[in-house]
């Protein structure tokens, strides 16, 4: 009777390992891509770029006691919740993870990443400007090795200026006007949008006048700096304040199908956008295959000093959960570490290069882009983006702050506040977090 | 085990008392063994209930025990999130909110359900069937499914709405406004859940003896009459299921603001429901002691809720 019992219960034990995952031995990970080698090291690695694929086969070939495991677990916020949630438990993460620069702060603050100065990041520094470098490190620590960039510049319609006459603005005053020169002439759409939820886009307009958010350093994790309501950036808030009270601009939230439709279908005669603004126009299925897009430097508020400003980029960490952080360093060195990879990534999935070699190479700077009907954007817009770029400090709450910001932006278009109380209460509320997180404030 | 087998013993205490008088030794063995089955088929389900929810219910409440900070680490705070919950003005928005939601949406959901049914209950044709169906549809749908279809529905540019409006020369309102989204979350749940309770109704309405409604036209009822004077009474105990469903449901609000959150998120900031919060603290903001003690006052008070819904209708639902 007892033998039975036992064995009866033995049998739910295994039913219920079989059910939460728990069998031992069913470790191996599975892998979108095919390994090569199977007696080599293997480093699991998230990333999202759907030509990703091409660029692991090429890793694997050429890497005999490395081989790369991939997974897409996701774009941005679905992947940072996942890998939140590992890093929470204590296992599940990979080897090494595809980052943008603006949350590196928010994970390694939590003991996630690796400092990759023990693992040679210093050997691979000169390969990246001075700015791509800013974003992934914290005071002597580096968190990341760059991949892409967001060098922002402006995307207009030719046609739909051309058509009413007005000439392409270089300056902010200059695109007001369009947008009124527009609206007068009683056009279906209007000049631009000024997304409320546009998070790294609208800091990247404040970064425009010298807004710098966040003063933050690894060294001193317990302090933090917060200035978001400076005068130039309740300035330019202000600015467009006024243009969305006066019907000048939309203000539709950014990345809902609505505005991907409006993007394309001529809605906005402009879209203020980062290097990879075109391979996301291009994605999109409705986009409209008469419409003549060419690119132009992003509006200056002082032509005399241009400020050029960056809209996002990821990178490659490794996570502290990595089994062999050696060999998961150097898949984070070496994935997008050749000129054959780039060429995947630039011309299969619109990414702008931060690896000098090819980004300073003829190839790239030449290189006609038919959506823009063969302009070559490279040269007359982002190179210069890019290289005017100093670099950006987040915060290690970067989500929490991206949302206060919307909430203030959006009470801002609702009327319910001006520009000026909008900043200051954002202010206030990120004070508040800081301070209740354990932040003293400098 | 030990809660166990003394239930065990109580259990065999009881029955050896009513089956008095007890045959020596032998049936003492038989009814030992019988329960030892039982216990046998319960396990699996015990098993799982432990590990699936028991467990994670002990550790969350554990988690919600301590603070954790960016900066500063994390400490043994004992109930100190829980203070906090009770004066953060967030969470209490929320739950201000969906009790706002509460009061609009389920007697929508009741109202809907009950004409249903009692007009599907009077019929007897084809088309009663048909109706019954379409009425349930959307509830066969997946609520995370019905949200998207909805957000897509009320979108100014692909929805009906804007081609509706726009022949007589008006534009659509704009239903994702931080001044309508109340109204469109109301019919979003509405349309989803309102088939469900009119199948859980309309059952009860069916199990009614038809000898009643004799006796009540012999006496002179009009249909009206019939209905709410006999079919409604007689059903209130399946009512008072259907709003306790509701009520929970609504407390717990998440997937379809959620949903359309992704194009609204300014009238929907991340704090829009308890449970929205509690999820927004976890996963967004790191905080996952916060968010265990968000979890478990929500759950606290919804059970409150609920259990003083249930004692004010002990009458009407018959669980006196």
């Amino acid at each position: 009777m007892r033998s039975k019992l036992l064995a009866a219960s033995g049998v739910v034990a295994v039913a219920a390992a079989a059910l939460t995952g728990c069998t031992p031995g069913a470790s191996a990970e599975s892998c979108t891509n095919e390994i090569l080698q199977p007696d080599a090291t293997q480093v699991s690695v998230w990333a999202w770029y759907p030509a990703f694929e091409q660029v692991v086969d090429l890793f694997n070939e050429t890497h005999d006691e490395v081989q790369i495991c991939w997974t897409n677990a996701g774009q941005g916020n679905d992947e940072y919740t996942k890998f939140s949630t590992a890093i929470e438990s204590g296992s599940g993460a990979p080897d090494v993870i595809m980052l943008e620069s603006e949350v590196l702060s928010s994970f390694s603050i939590r003991d996630s990443l690796v400092d990759l100065t023990e693992y040679g990041a210093d050997d691979v520094k000169g390969d990246y400007s001075e700015g791509a470098w800013k974003d992934v490190s914290s005071g002597d620590a580096v968190y990341a090795i760059p991949v892409d960039g967001g060098p922002m510049g402006m995307l207009y319609r030719q046609d739909i200026l051309d058509e009413y006459g007005i000439p392409v603005p270089t300056t902010w005053d200059e695109f007001a006007a369009a947008a009124q020169t527009l609206k007068d002439a009683g056009a279906p759409g209007v000049l631009a949008d000024f997304p409320t939820n546009g998070r790294a886009y609208n800091q990247a307009l404040f970064a425009q006048v010298g807004s710098t958010p966040f003063v933050y350093d690894n060294a001193k994790p317990t302090e933090i700096g917060i200035e978001v309501n400076d005068q130039p950036s309740k300035d330019v808030l202000a600015y467009w304040e006024k243009l969305a009270a006066d019907g000048l601009v939309g203000t539709e939230d950014a990345f809902t199908a609505d505005y991907n439709t409006k993007l394309v279908d001529g809605s906005y005669a402009i879209y203020i956008a980062a290097a990879w603004g075109p391979g996301y126009l291009g994605g999109l299925s409705d986009a409209d295959a008469d419409a003549v897009w060419r690119a132009a430097p992003v509006p200056q508020w002082d032509p005399a000093n241009p400020v050029q400003i960056n809209w996002g980029g990821s990178t490659f960490a490794v996570t502290t959960q990595a089994k062999d952080p050696e060999a998961a360093a150097l898949v984070a060195k070496e994935v997008f570490g050749t000129e054959e990879a780039w060429k995947i990534g630039i011309e299969e999935a619109a990414l702008f290069p931060l690896w000098k070699p090819i980004l300073e190479s003829d190839y790239f700077r030449d290189l006609e882009y038919p959506f823009f009907g063969g302009q070559q954007i490279n040269k007359d817009v982002f190179l210069e983006a890019a290289s005017g770029y100093t670099g950006f400090t987040f915060s290690p709450f970067q989500n929490y702050a991206y949302d206060q910001l919307t909430e203030q932006l959006y009470a801002m278009v609702q009327g319910e506040k001006d520009a000026s109380k909008a900043l200051d209460d954002l202010q206030a509320s990120l004070e508040a977090y800081a301070t209740e997180q354990g932040f003293t404030l400098q | 085990m030990t809660s166990n087998t003394m239930e065990a013993a109580a259990t065999s205490a009881v029955r050896s008392r009513r089956d008095a008088p007890p045959r020596p030794g032998g049936g003492a063995r038989l009814v030992r063994r019988r329960q030892r089955w039982g216990w046998l088929f319960v396990a699996p389900f015990a098993v799982v209930f432990a590990i699936f929810l028991v467990l994670p219910l002990g550790y969350a409440f554990g988690m919600s025990l301590f603070t954790s900070t960016l900066a500063t680490g994390t400490e043994f705070t004992g109930l100190a999130n829980y203070a906090k919950a009770f004066t953060d003005p967030l969470f209490l928005e929320g739950m201000l909110r969906v009790l706002a939601y509460a009061v609009v949406m389920i007697p929508a959901q009741l109202l809907v359900a009950l004409v249903a049914a009692l007009v599907l209950d009077t019929l007897a044709t084809r088309v009663s069937k048909l109706s019954r169906l379409l009425i349930f549809v959307p509830y066969a749908i997946p609520v995370v499914i019905g949200a998207l279809m909805w957000s897509f529905l009320y979108s100014p540019r692909f929805g009906p709405a804007a081609t509706i409006f726009s022949m007589v020369g008006l534009d659509a309102p704009n239903f994702l406004a931080a001044d309508s989204i109340f109204g469109s979350l109301v019919n979003i749940v509405t349309w989803q859940w309102a088939g469900y309770y009119m199948i859980v109704i309309y059952a009860a309405l069916r199990s009614i003896d038809p000898t009643i409604y004799e006796a009540a036209r012999i006496d002179g009822a009009n249909g009206w009459q019939t209905a709410t004077r006999i079919k409604l009474p007689m059903i209130s105990s399946s009512m008072v299921m259907v709003i306790t469903f509701a009520l929970i449901g609504t407390l717990q609000f998440f997937t379809e603001p959620v949903v359309l959150r992704s194009v609204a998120q300014g009238a929907i900031d991340a704090a829009y429901t308890p449970n929205m919060y509690a999820f927004s603290l976890a996963f967004s903001y790191s905080q996952f002691n916060y968010a265990s003690a968000i979890a478990f006052s929500l759950g606290a008070l919804v059970f409150a809720g609920s259990t003083v819904f249930l004692f004010l209708t002990r009458k009407q639902s018959g669980l006196k």
